[in-house]
């Protein structure tokens, strides 16, 4: 596998060197421990949003830091979490005076450490609000799993929850904002090919030319099941078909609760979507599969969803969530309301995502 | 039997030699059913421990564990360096200030860290995890002190329970952490976390005072 790099030990941080150089004075690359904020941060009277997670997934997250998204992003080693107190740093330098909202998808070690750094935030008195993104549906159940992994939804909630912060959006709107996100959102993901990760060197799986692999997360993981190829009109009917019939999905999950300074169990509930729900499709590329290739996706994706009466108001097309060089696609639907069609619409001025400025 | 601070020194370092041994062999069971790097990063973090421990020699047992925590709290990354901090981080908050514990002690810090792990993890026994090393272990401790053996061969026992629970979790499909989203799959895998375990607790055993 050959890869565009000078040592696999210097990826991330080579990396966050050059995107630092390209968007000096809109963005701050802070190292050791390593985040990535706004370059005017801590905005003061702004609830701020931090995120984070491996790296691997270019532009997620730190291509969304900026004006109307991320005020910061902790980037780990190649789909290895951030650290606690990587993620305390970044809490810190970003905080307003109006709290902090970590956004954080679903993987066991996302979790803990975002936990352990929001307990240490806490205990410096910054109030936080702590909300997970679990939206795979290729995870069918939560009672004998780690519960469905975080993927393209974590995008859209940034996004939305980033212009809802701009608009003055306190602590505890914003937090119920993201969970409303979070229960409206459903994504798959299919591969391709699999990824190599530059420390490793060898793919992660093997798959043969004439297969693909349903049900795929983020880290180049083994998905739900190995499946003869097919045409792309197929393989997004079968995509789509998957997230319009997911049934209504429950599951328990941990949230800070701020008015008792500890953790609280609550229970979730995403309804299952229903005709005459206006949606925001997301066709996503892992990475290798080119911009092309996801208009042929949305061709058809565009085509069921109007057929069986789901119209689609808004879109986002391309690579924004990826698996270093995979080939492959994920689809992203949420259902959304005038509230959030305002937010999606409002200027956001970052890297990976722009308009409105 | 009295446990000076040297005793915990060295269940440091010798929990680095360990693991640095067993690299190859974390990170290939990890292959199986994980991202193939816990041996990695857990080297990476009891590496960053050795550092440490010559500005340790001063301090009490619950500096010594609590500073070995935070390092690998800030030095792994993953799941397995939140769990493993927080399992040196609480046992060492049990033993705040002190610089010689007796077996008692031994067994509570044990049992502070144990249930720190399972706290921050939520997996219960025979979710295929760390825990079904950590806990059949802590209470072979508790049960042997009871009864009244002595130290060593109590920690003797001990380290024999982790490695009986590390074989169980062969057969058991998971259900906790990345290795659950394989289901089925999962079986027939040792898991890489109960492994680390056995390391740690025998680096204990093996740190106990001869006398």
């Amino acid at each position: 596998m050959k890869k565009l790099i000078n040592s696999p030990d210097s990826v991330v941080a080579e990396s966050l060197e050059g995107m630092a150089a390209a968007y000096a004075g809109r963005i701050y690359c802070h190292f050791d421990p390593t985040f990535v904020c706004r370059a005017d941060a801590p905005v003061t009277g702004k609830v701020a949003i931090v995120s984070g997670g491996g790296s691997g997934h270019e532009p997620m997250h730190a291509g969304f830091v900026g004006r109307g998204m991320l005020d910061a992003a902790c980037p780990g080693q190649v789909f290895t979490s951030p650290t606690p107190d990587q993620i305390r740093e970044a809490m810190r330098a970003v905080h307003g005076g109006k709290g902090v909202l970590n956004i954080v998808k679903n993987y066991s070690g996302d979790v803990m450490n975002f936990e352990m750094a929001a307990e240490l935030a806490h205990a410096e008195g910054i109030p936080i609000a702590n909300i997970l993104i679990d939206d795979d549906t290729a995870v069918k159940d939560s009672l004998y799993t780690q519960g469905r992994r975080g993927v393209g939804t974590t995008v859209l909630a940034e996004k939305i929850c980033g212009a809802a912060a701009e608009r003055g959006y306190d602590l505890n709107r914003l937090a119920a904002l993201c969970r409303q996100v979070n229960l409206s959102g459903r994504s798959v993901g299919l591969a391709l090919t699999s990824c190599t990760v530059p420390a490793k060197g060898v793919p992660t799986f093997q798959l043969g030319e004439r297969e693909m692999e349903v049900g795929i997360g983020i880290h180049g993981e083994p998905g739900r099941e190995r499946m003869r190829l097919m045409t792309a009109d197929q393989i997004t009917e079968m995509l789509v078909g998957s997230i319009l019939e997911d049934p209504q999905y429950s599951r328990q999950v941990r949230e800070w609760d701020q008015a008792k300074g500890d953790w609280s169990e609550v229970e979730l509930i995403s309804p299952p979507f229903e005709k005459g729900d206006r949606l925001l499709a997301f066709v996503n590329s892992m990475g290798g599969t080119p911009l092309a290739e996801l208009f042929i996706v949305y061709r058809k994706l565009a085509e069921i969803c109007t057929r069986q009466g789901f119209p689609i108001v808004r879109n986002l097309i391309g690579p924004y969530m990826t698996s270093l060089e995979m080939q492959g696609v994920s689809i992203t639907l949420l259902r959304l309301d005038e509230e959030l069609i305002h937010l999606w619409d409002a200027p956001v001025n970052t890297p990976a995502l722009r308009w409105g400025v | 039997m009295i446990l000076a601070r040297q005793v915990f020194l060295d269940w440091l370092q010798n929990a680095a030699r360990l693991l640095e041994q067993n690299k190859d062999y974390l990170t290939d069971l990890d292959a199986a059913i994980g991202d193939a790097d816990h041996g990695t990063n857990m080297d990476r973090g009891f590496r960053k421990i050795l550092q440490q421990l010559p500005s340790l020699k001063e301090k009490d047992v619950g500096a010594i564990l609590k500073t070995a925590g935070m390092t690998l709290i800030s030095n792994v990354g993953g799941a397995a360096g939140p769990l493993y901090g927080t399992l040196f981080l609480r046992a060492g908050e049990a033993v705040e200030g002190r610089s010689e514990l007796d077996p008692g002690d031994l067994a509570l810090l044990l049992r502070k860290g144990v249930e720190g792990v399972m706290a921050r993890g939520r997996a219960p026994l025979g979710a295929k995890t760390m825990v079904d090393a950590l806990s059949p272990a802590l209470s072979a401790l508790e049960t042997a002190l009871q009864e009244g053996r002595d130290l060593e061969a109590a920690l003797h026992e001990t380290v024999e329970a982790a490695e009986k629970g590390m074989r169980a979790t062969i057969p058991m499909i998971a259900t906790k952490g990345r290795a659950s989203y394989l289901g089925p799959r999962s079986a027939g895998h040792q898991d890489p976390g109960a492994t680390s375990s056995v390391l740690i607790l025998k680096a204990l055993a093996e740190a106990l005072p001869h006398e």
